[in-house]
């Protein structure tokens, strides 16, 4: 049992060649604060990349940040606040939820998890933001996709291939993201009491208009009372978060408050207040109650998310909340069982997606798909992937599929689609 | 065609031509096969119009069946396939091989689904880019990546190129606004990446599609996003004495926390052809001119002009106008959309280039590119996507004096060199194609290639899905696939720490 701890990419490189000889699986770890997500490992070793930190560089007037894949994503933000700056996509902060410390997490991890927030809707997730990786594949070879310039399309877009790869393709050395002006101002308008389905539409209407809204959320009764130290009230509250310069913002207020005229009433949020609501939203703070209580993410087409929500709820006690206009589902279960295969068939039965058992108790973990099972051929080519990059699967070997286990290739990948 | 080196035609397949022609008509039937030279010669070149060559045979099939039976008749045979869409690659994308079935899906021109209340169109991948917005403005919705093909070019052939546009700086590339695809592999099988939802469930392989140039798959569908129209869009005409002073202006302005609908520049060969040409009202004594475009709400963009105004007076504009009407503000686009005919007007031929480069080189890549002017006796006129660094250099050439193209070609390769020897890269948006293949290893090392081909062999083992673009050496799969590992000389052979 050894952890590595290297602080360069070149020390990187050689811990994975060794690896790679030895045929000795290693865990990937940043800070660890996403341990808690996928298949539990069993390696002899571990790789922690938290020493292999710091910002590389950072040109505001060029909209560019590199760094070590190591470095603390709150180094980051602090950065680029002090700038004026910031990771559009808002990447949510997993820690707390998993019961692990706050203000845990590596910008590496940000983008082997594809984290965003609230503004996924509008700017994309960290897989839209990536401009360049250099990274160690498990075959103990160090290779380099992209750049620093935002328009590329020079060769296979390997950085992309990195988000949501969970650290099983390659380790991740250097990240280059690009960065973005933070808004002037924003202000929130909280439709309240509302239903799910009234949410909604109401939500639907308020995207489907040129107000530019950049997040929308539904919080039902009870779970509005979770966020922003209770300072919503436990009334059901939509919000409608619209971003930018002070006059802008203002008009395109006034304009959802016309459209929305007649959906119920409505409030205006804005300074901390509102940035404590998408904060703890983005971090899915009504389910931070530091229990194992099985907590799924689930991304849908938004039209269609309440529906299966409501579907679910007549087979089993469930509490939800909507981010992405009502497109991604966060879900507690309230008796400990995941209820894995109802919850994917409604989802499959509500016009498909995904569903990530994002906290569960180990023993869950092990028994049931974290990741949303593929269909076969897509399987076989994951697998098919995997083995391109990690031919000895000595990455993060079963944490997102079993069946990513062995080198062989072909279609009969076992434990696939099921 | 100057040098450009392609796969070997396969022996046996020329062989049994007739009988694949055959065979390719039992699976398309009707008007699907393609294969008097007469007929194929419209499909010889795409966009890069100095290489041409004739395929095999031309399919252009109507089902997904029928895509996935020709690609697994082909598989099975060891025939190689090129797919096309509209054919405006300007890289050579499409171009065709002696020995390939060219996979025409030009007749996938259906529009599947419009759901405004997910803001999402289902397409077939031979609808237009434009066809997609069409499709959507009665309601007051666009498609927003805009390739200045977007007449012509497919959204098919946009996912295989990750196409950009003018308004991609704000608005994101095809990347950013496709949610899922369906695309058969070369050995017939039918995938789904994505859908209508947000995120994939496992490896980003619709990111890794979005760009891979037809070597990975064919495109059947395509989900994308549709945003609502601002509500209006007004330009500035900004000229400066200086590209110093206009690529400066540009810094301030992301400086500043603005991200214009669009940013242009022009410099002064190309302020000139493009004025002579559609009389656009452009400042003719001025060294760089910047094209700035604020879109959304009316108060926004009012807001945001004066904002721009005060930037560009900073930074020492001798010309500032901003548009009145919706009719100015076109004609201010006017010249700069018709940038590339106006160049082709003052000059017999021109070779387009299309590196990017960190926005704040630009002063140091045109000084370069001015010297290499120089020493290759070759005029270049430059336009430019300003806000993301996209450089469009136009080499200008006369292809009937002997030696001129090849000269403009290594022209163009210095410029590609240089863009990358500043921190950039050898395209922004139009491809590798077989174009800039010879190039790649100025930008990446032989490990970094062989990773990427790496994702080919899991895509096509056989290398047969439009072999000779993107890698200029295409490595046998088994090759790749080895691993040289030395055991016992390993740096840690008794597992140190750090």
């Amino acid at each position: 049992m050894t952890t590595f701890t290297p602080s360069t990419a070149a020390e990187t490189l050689s811990t994975v060649a060794w690896a790679a000889a030895e045929e000795a699986p290693l865990e990937i770890l940043g800070h660890g604060s996403k341990r808690g997500i996928g298949r539990p490992l069993q390696t002899e070793h571990t790789l922690d990349l938290s020493k292999l930190s710091g910002v590389t560089l950072y040109e505001p007037a060029e909209l560019v940040l590199s760094a070590k894949a190591g470095t603390p994503l709150a180094d980051i933000e602090s950065l680029l606040a002090e700038n004026g700056q910031q990771l559009a996509f808002e990447p949510l902060h997993y820690s707390p939820l998993l019961g692990g410390e706050k203000g845990k997490g590596t910008i590496g991890g940000v983008l082997a998890a594809n984290l965003s927030g609230p503004r996924r809707l509008k700017a994309g997730a960290a897989r839209d933001h990536i401009l360049g990786v250099a990274a160690v594949s498990g075959r103990g070879e160090a290779f380099k996709s992209g750049g620093r310039v935002v328009k590329n399309v020079t060769g296979y877009d390997l950085s992309k291939l990195m988000a949501n790869s969970w650290g099983t393709l390659a380790v991740l050395t250097d990240v280059t993201f690009k960065v973005l002006p933070s808004a002037e101002t924003e202000v929130t308008l909280a439709l309240r009491g509302l239903l799910d389905d009234q949410a909604a539409a109401a939500m639907a209407l308020a995207l489907g208009s040129s107000a530019e809204v950049s997040s929308a959320a539904h919080l039902p009764e009870r779970v509005a009372a979770r966020v922003a130290g209770g300072s919503l009230g436990s009334t059901a509250a939509t919000l409608l978060r619209v971003e930018g310069f002070g006059p802008s913002v203002a008009y395109r207020v006034a304009a959802l408050k016309d459209l929305l005229r007649n959906a119920g009433p409505l409030e205006e949020i804005s300074g901390e207040i509102s940035r404590s609501v998408w904060r703890d939203i983005r971090d899915c703070a009504p389910f931070t109650d530091g229990s194992e209580k099985p907590v799924w993410r689930v991304s849908m087409a938004p039209a269609q998310g309440h529906q299966m929500v409501l579907a679910l709820r007549m087979q089993a006690a469930v509490d939800a909340f909507y981010d992405w206009q009502g497109g991604l589902i966060w879900l507690r279960m309230e008796h400990g069982d995941p209820e894995a295969d109802l919850l994917r068939g409604l989802v499959r039965q509500y016009g498909g997606g995904h569903a990530t058992l994002v906290r569960a108790a180990p023993s869950h973990r092990a028994a049931v798909p974290v990741f949303e099972p593929q269909a076969s051929q897509l399987a076989a080519l994951s697998a098919r992937l995997k083995a391109e990059f990690d031919p000895k699967n000595i990455l993060n070997p079963g944490r997102m599929a079993p069946a990513a286990s062995s080198a062989t290739l072909g279609p009969a990948t076992e434990g696939a689609a099921s | 065609m100057s040098g450009l080196l392609m796969p070997k035609p396969d022996d046996a397949t020329m062989r049994r031509r007739d009988e694949i022609v055959a065979d390719m008509r039992i699976i398309v039937p009707g008007e699907g096969v393609v294969d008097a030279a007469n007929s194929m010669r419209a499909f010889e070149s795409d966009g890069l119009t100095a290489y041409r060559q004739l395929p095999l045979v031309v399919v252009l099939p109507e089902t997904v069946a029928q895509v996935s039976r020709v690609l697994k008749y082909c598989n099975d045979r060891n025939i190689r396939v090129v797919p096309r869409g509209s054919g405006t690659s300007l890289s050579g994308g499409a171009l065709p091989l002696e020995d390939a079935v060219l996979l025409v899906m030009s007749r996938f021109n259906r529009i599947l689904e419009i759901d405004f209340p997910n803001r999402i169109v289902v397409a077939q991948p031979g609808v237009t880019n434009l066809g997609i917005t069409i499709a959507v403005e009665q309601e007051g919705f666009y498609y927003a990546p805009d390739p200045s093909s977007q007449i012509a070019c497919s959204i098919g052939g946009n996912v295989a190129e990750n196409s950009g546009g003018v308004h991609c700086l704000k608005y994101g590339l095809t990347a950013n606004n496709v949610l899922g695809i369906e695309m058969v592999l070369m050995d017939g099988e039918v995938v789904r990446l994505g859908g209508r939802h947000l995120d994939a469930e496992g490896y980003d392989l619709l990111g890794v599609m979005t760009g891979s140039e037809g070597l990975l798959g064919v495109v059947t569908e395509v989900t994308v996003r549709i945003l609502k129209k601002p509500e209006t869009a007004r330009a500035l005409l900004i000229g400066f004495p200086t590209s110093e002073q206009g690529g400066q202006c540009v810094a301030d302005i992301i400086g500043a926390g603005i991200i214009p609908g669009g940013m242009e520049m022009m410099d002064r060969p190309a302020i000139h052809a493009a004025e002579d040409f559609v009389h656009a009202g452009y400042p003719l004594d001025v060294e760089a001119l910047l094209i700035v475009e604020l879109d959304g709400p009316s108060v926004e963009v009012n807001h945001l002009i004066g904002l721009v105004e005060a930037i560009a007076y900073k930074n020492g504009s001798t010309t500032c106008r901003v548009s009145q009407s919706e009719q100015e503000r076109l004609t201010f686009w006017a010249g700069r959309k018709a940038a590339f005919p106006a160049v082709g007007r003052i000059s017999p031929d021109y070779y387009c280039m299309d590196g990017t480069i960190p926005r704040k080189e630009l002063p140091r890549v045109l000084h370069g590119m001015r010297e290499l002017s120089e020493r290759y006796g070759l005029g270049v006129a430059n336009v430019f996507h300003a806000g993301d660094g996209n450089l469009h250099p136009l080499i200008l050439y006369d292809a009937n004096v002997p030696g001129e193209l090849d000269k403009a070609e290594s022209f163009g390769a210095d410029i590609l060199r240089l863009c990358v020897k500043v921190g950039g890269v050898l395209t922004g948006e139009h491809g590798v194609g077989v174009e800039k293949r010879d190039l790649m290893p100025e930008m990446f090392n032989q490990i970094d290639l062989d990773q990427q081909m790496r994702v080919k062999c899991a895509f096509d083992p056989n290398h047969l899905l439009n072999p000779g673009k993107v890698f200029p050496q295409l490595r046998r799969c088994a090759e790749l696939g080895r691993m040289h590992v030395h055991r016992g000389q390993t740096a840690f052979p008794d597992i140190p720490r750090f």
